[in-house]
């Protein structure tokens, strides 16, 4: 049994990689096809650089996710501690089923009806043209937010908010006691909050598609290359983000584990 | 916690030095024929074209744009379409707008109806002498006000003698049980219409609905044949033998031939779609002077001559056509003589009602 | 009102305002659109004319109906086996089933294309041995193939946070009285693990009935599904926007009433969503 469950599990694993160890080894493809193998090489790394077109894009990649998963994670705190305050139960499910809209619609529909609303905004001001970095930004928030906001939640439900009143009644004024009391209870929730925003953010393809104009991002210049030809260098790319993750995640790991051996030894 | 902020932290700062380094592209000494002095420099001209149709500097050739950039100090933002209609339907909506683009005829005469592109005064292009005679006065712009002739081609068959042989001249090859798997087919409504115009002996502009429901019975019969619908990916796929048969543009059979020797090619004997690309001006143009410049750069021989080179169309610049050092002069399938000249047909503008008609039908058949 | 409900109504508002603008108006312009024909004139017409559609709507529901049961039968038993590793091992597993999401899915979409083609790896491997080429691409086999795999971790993931949390000492409770393996995993490791099966199937279900890009590429671009055809029609100009939106506004429905008959099998009240 198991050696069954063993040989299962790695099996889905094969699976899961198959396609990802198909890039890797396309990116030392000496040719120029991601179809036909031909020999060892570093060529398409060294190609990588002069790849203006990728790497603007992985830069525009990563502006608005950084930008995005800030923006969100503070807007969408705030409005998780707002939110945990109503008292009208009307009024608080209303607020969530608005936030569960972006999370739970299909990113496509999302996707379509921002174009419309920027393309209408654009239109009733005159502007030439009505999308590019801000609408991309705006779209990434507006998707980033619910995230945030439903890992927030929980983690206020769990603090005491007679702590927060204590702290007031020691003198703290309201500001000085969200920091000093309520948001350090809160600070793992923000975090995978933040985390999970700037995941999504960067792994986006949908909804920028629609609302992006010529700030194109990674997975747009990816998309419009399927439509040609796409060369090695993007497997290239692609395999440098993967193993960066790879490491970090092994990292977080092997640390999480030895302070889980020293917590275990004391 | 905070170690692994901070190793995010070291991880973008690796990447982003790693972004900002780099440029190795070894620019041209290039003799230029025109003046782009300017007072542009820093601005940017949003440049919006097909895909593979321009000179990118890839096998050491001239990267035009970098060549642009360098001589007039403009920074182009360029970006690419694979069909008139998603160009079109890009500047219509307004979402983004483009300074110059490179639509084909029939969509030419659509913008100057619909006053989508702006006039042009070639009398402010030294280098449009270089345009040959015929090239000039065609049917969408009679009085060459709004468009300066960048490619002119013809649609053929390629295929791939290795995996099917000799085959007969003619568009019924993609309706052909043997060749079942085997066979690509345009993805973009209007080209596909086309071939089954052409082997259903109609006109590829007719104003009888009749006509276009004929073709999209044929289209829908040949589905069951077809491999794929493609535009662009047709290259992979000729070229790695994964597919046997392919309708696309003659100059691109060229281009795939260089990567694979055992492709063919022939114009059908029932007739076929000639075209001409030419640089246009859109209304929505941010940056008129500098969409005139890089115009003029285009015409330029040199950078003409990178361009029929790499793109591998046939050029209606005389500087090139005539150059016994360009590599396709006197090409046969490009330039061909009288007698080997197919029956051709142009692409006209069809009225609002036909184009919905088509559309329409294009999507009863991907549906079928 | 005091100063403290100030401050809290100061903290919510900019989100709510957030909300409105971009959640709310936007699906009122689409539904704007929707209900009204290219001269902005009310008109049903988009509606009537989705009879054009119909194959797009039934093919997306069967592919994500078949593709959301393939991969529930895939990942129920992973996060099963995983559930029975060490602490350690459990870790290492989940981190390997969430890792290629940080690749981009049109790549890991794109690769399978070199693995499928006629003249791809898995044909070039069979040809050695006489066997081949087989017909793997192109077909809408493949289609769900590249669904499955796309959102397979999407499944996994809430099952096994569920699975992880469930109480073994019941089923060892339920062999002592005499179950039988089968009978504990049916009678009680299921139905404690079913908030984790709802959300996984929501959470591939959605996706997978309203993708555009898998069929171009694994499908030969030989059929249209639902978001392929709000995207070819929004391409296409404003001319369309109207049938674009009328088909968009029921391809939300459509996913509405799979998410409120998801919710009536599950008691979470937060909508099921775990993550």
């Amino acid at each position: 049994m198991k050696t069954l469950s063993r040989l299962y599990m790695a099996l889905i694993i094969l699976f899961l990689y198959a396609p990802i160890a198909v890039m890797i080894v396309f990116s030392f493809n000496s040719g120029s096809s991601v179809w036909v193998y031909e020999g060892f090489s570093f060529d398409w790394y060294a190609e990588l650089i002069f790849n203006s077109e990728m790497l603007d894009a992985f830069k525009h990649t990563l502006i608005v996710a950084v930008l995005s998963a800030v923006i969100s994670t503070v807007l969408g705190t705030a409005a998780a501690v707002g939110i945990s305050t109503i008292k009208n139960k009307l009024a608080k499910s209303a607020i969530m089923s608005v936030t569960n809209i972006p999370m739970m619609n299909a990113d496509i529909v999302t996707g379509v009806s921002l174009m419309l609303l920027f393309i209408f905004f654009g239109k009733m001001f005159g502007l030439a043209e009505s999308l590019g970095f801000f609408t991309v930004l705006i779209a990434h928030i507006t998707f980033n937010l619910p995230y945030v906001i439903l890992s927030v939640l929980p983690k206020l439900k769990q603090t005491d908010p007679a702590l927060l009143q204590a702290a007031m009644d020691l003198g703290c004024t309201p500001v000085k006691a969200f920091f000093k009391v309520m948001l350090p209870s809160i600070s793992s929730g923000i975090f995978t909050g933040f985390i999970m925003a700037f995941t999504l953010s960067l792994d986006d393809f949908v909804i920028s598609y629609f609302t992006c104009g010529h700030y194109q991002t990674l997975p747009i210049v990816i998309y419009n290359m399927t439509k040609r030809t796409v060369t090695p260098d993007t497997y290239a790319l692609s395999t440098l983000i993967f193993i960066s993750v790879f490491a970090l995640l092994l990292l977080y790991n092997i640390t999480l584990s030895r302070s889980e051996k020293k917590r275990g030894a004391q | 916690m905070k170690r692994i902020v901070n190793l995010i932290l070291i991880l973008l700062l690796i990447i982003s030095t790693f972004t900002l380094t780099g440029c190795g592209y070894q620019y041209f000494d290039l003799e230029l024929q025109g003046d782009y002095s300017n007072d542009l420099a820093g601005t940017v001209l949003n440049v919006y074209n097909w895909g593979e149709y321009i000179s990118d500097g890839s096998d050491s050739g001239i990267d035009v744009n970098k060549e642009f950039e360098r001589v007039t100090g403009i920074k182009v933002n360029y970006s690419t379409f694979e069909s008139n209609e998603t160009m079109y339907s890009q500047l219509r909506t307004a979402g983004v707008s483009y300074d110059l683009i490179i639509p084909s005829d029939y969509m030419i005469d659509r913008m100057v109806s619909e006053d989508m592109l702006l006039k042009i005064d070639t009398s402010k292009l030294s280098n449009y002498s270089n345009i040959g005679e015929q090239y000039k006065n065609q049917y969408y712009d009679p009085d060459n006000e709004y468009s300066v002739p960048f490619n002119v081609g013809m649609v053929g068959v390629i295929y791939n003698k290795e995996m099917v042989g000799e085959v007969e001249k003619s568009w019924s090859v993609f309706w052909d049980e043997q060749y079942k798997n085997q066979t690509l087919m345009f993805s973009n409504p209007r080209d596909a219409f086309m071939v089954a115009q052409f082997l259903d002996g109609t006109s590829v502009n007719s104003k009888n609905k009749a006509d276009w429901d004929s073709a999209a019975e044929l289209l829908k019969q040949q589905k069951k044949y077809l491999q794929s619908y493609v535009m662009d990916e047709v290259y992979g796929k000729m070229e790695t033998g994964e597919a046997a048969i392919a309708p696309y543009y003659a100059g691109d059979y060229l281009t795939m031939y260089d990567v694979n020797d055992d492709l063919a090619f022939f114009y059908p004997k029932e007739g076929t779609n000639i075209f001409v690309d030419a640089v246009c001006i859109p209304s929505c143009c941010q940056n008129y002077e500098a969409a005139m410049l890089y115009i003029n750069f285009l015409l330029e021989p040199e950078i003409a001559l990178a361009n029929a080179e790499y793109i591998g169309y046939a050029s209606p610049n005389t500087a090139v056509i005539n150059n016994p050092d360009y590599c396709y002069f006197g090409n046969e399938i490009l330039y061909p003589d009288e007698e080997n000249m197919p029956k051709t047909e142009y692409y006209r503008n069809l009225d609002d009602d036909i184009r919905y008609y088509y559309e329409n039908l294009w999507i009863d058949v991907k549906l079928y | 009102m005091n100063k403290k409900s100030l401050g809290q109504n100061l903290l919510r508002a900019p989100y709510v305002l957030w909300a409105a603008l971009f959640v709310i108006v936007p699906l009122v312009i689409m539904g704007y659109y929707a209900l009204t024909d290219a001269n902005g004139v009310f008109s049903l017409s988009n509606f009537s004319d989705l009879g054009r559609y119909k194959k797009a709507f039934f093919l997306s529901l069967v592919y994500a109906f078949i593709s959301t049961i393939i991969t529930l039968l895939i990942a129920y038993p992973l996060a099963y086996f995983m559930t029975k590793c060490k602490p350690g091992a459990q870790r290492m597993i989940m981190i390997l089933t969430m890792l290629p999401m940080w690749t981009n899915f049109l790549i890991r979409t794109y690769s399978w294309i070199t693995i499928l083609s006629n003249t791809g790896i898995i044909n070039t491997l069979l040809g050695k041995i006489g066997i081949g080429p087989l017909p793997l691409i192109n077909r809408p086999g493949t289609v769900i193939l590249g669904m499955v795999y796309d959102f397979l971790p999407y499944m996994i993931l809430p099952i096994y946070n569920v699975m992880s949390k469930i109480d073994f000492s019941l089923t060892e409770a339920a062999e002592d009285l005499g179950a039988n393996k089968l009978r504990v995993i049916s009678k009680v490791i299921f139905p404690l693990s079913l908030p984790g099966v709802i959300s996984g199937i929501t959470m591939v279900f959605v996706p997978s009935v309203s993708t555009f890009y898998i069929s171009q590429k694994l499908g030969g671009n030989k059929t249209m599904l639902i978001g392929d055809m709000i995207e070819y029609l929004f391409n296409l100009g404003p001319d369309y926007y109207n049938v674009a939106s009328a088909i968009s506004m029921v391809l939300m429905a459509i996913i509405l009433v799979s998410l409120f008959i998801m919710n009536r099998f599950s008691d979470d009240a937060d909508g099921g969503v775990v993550i």
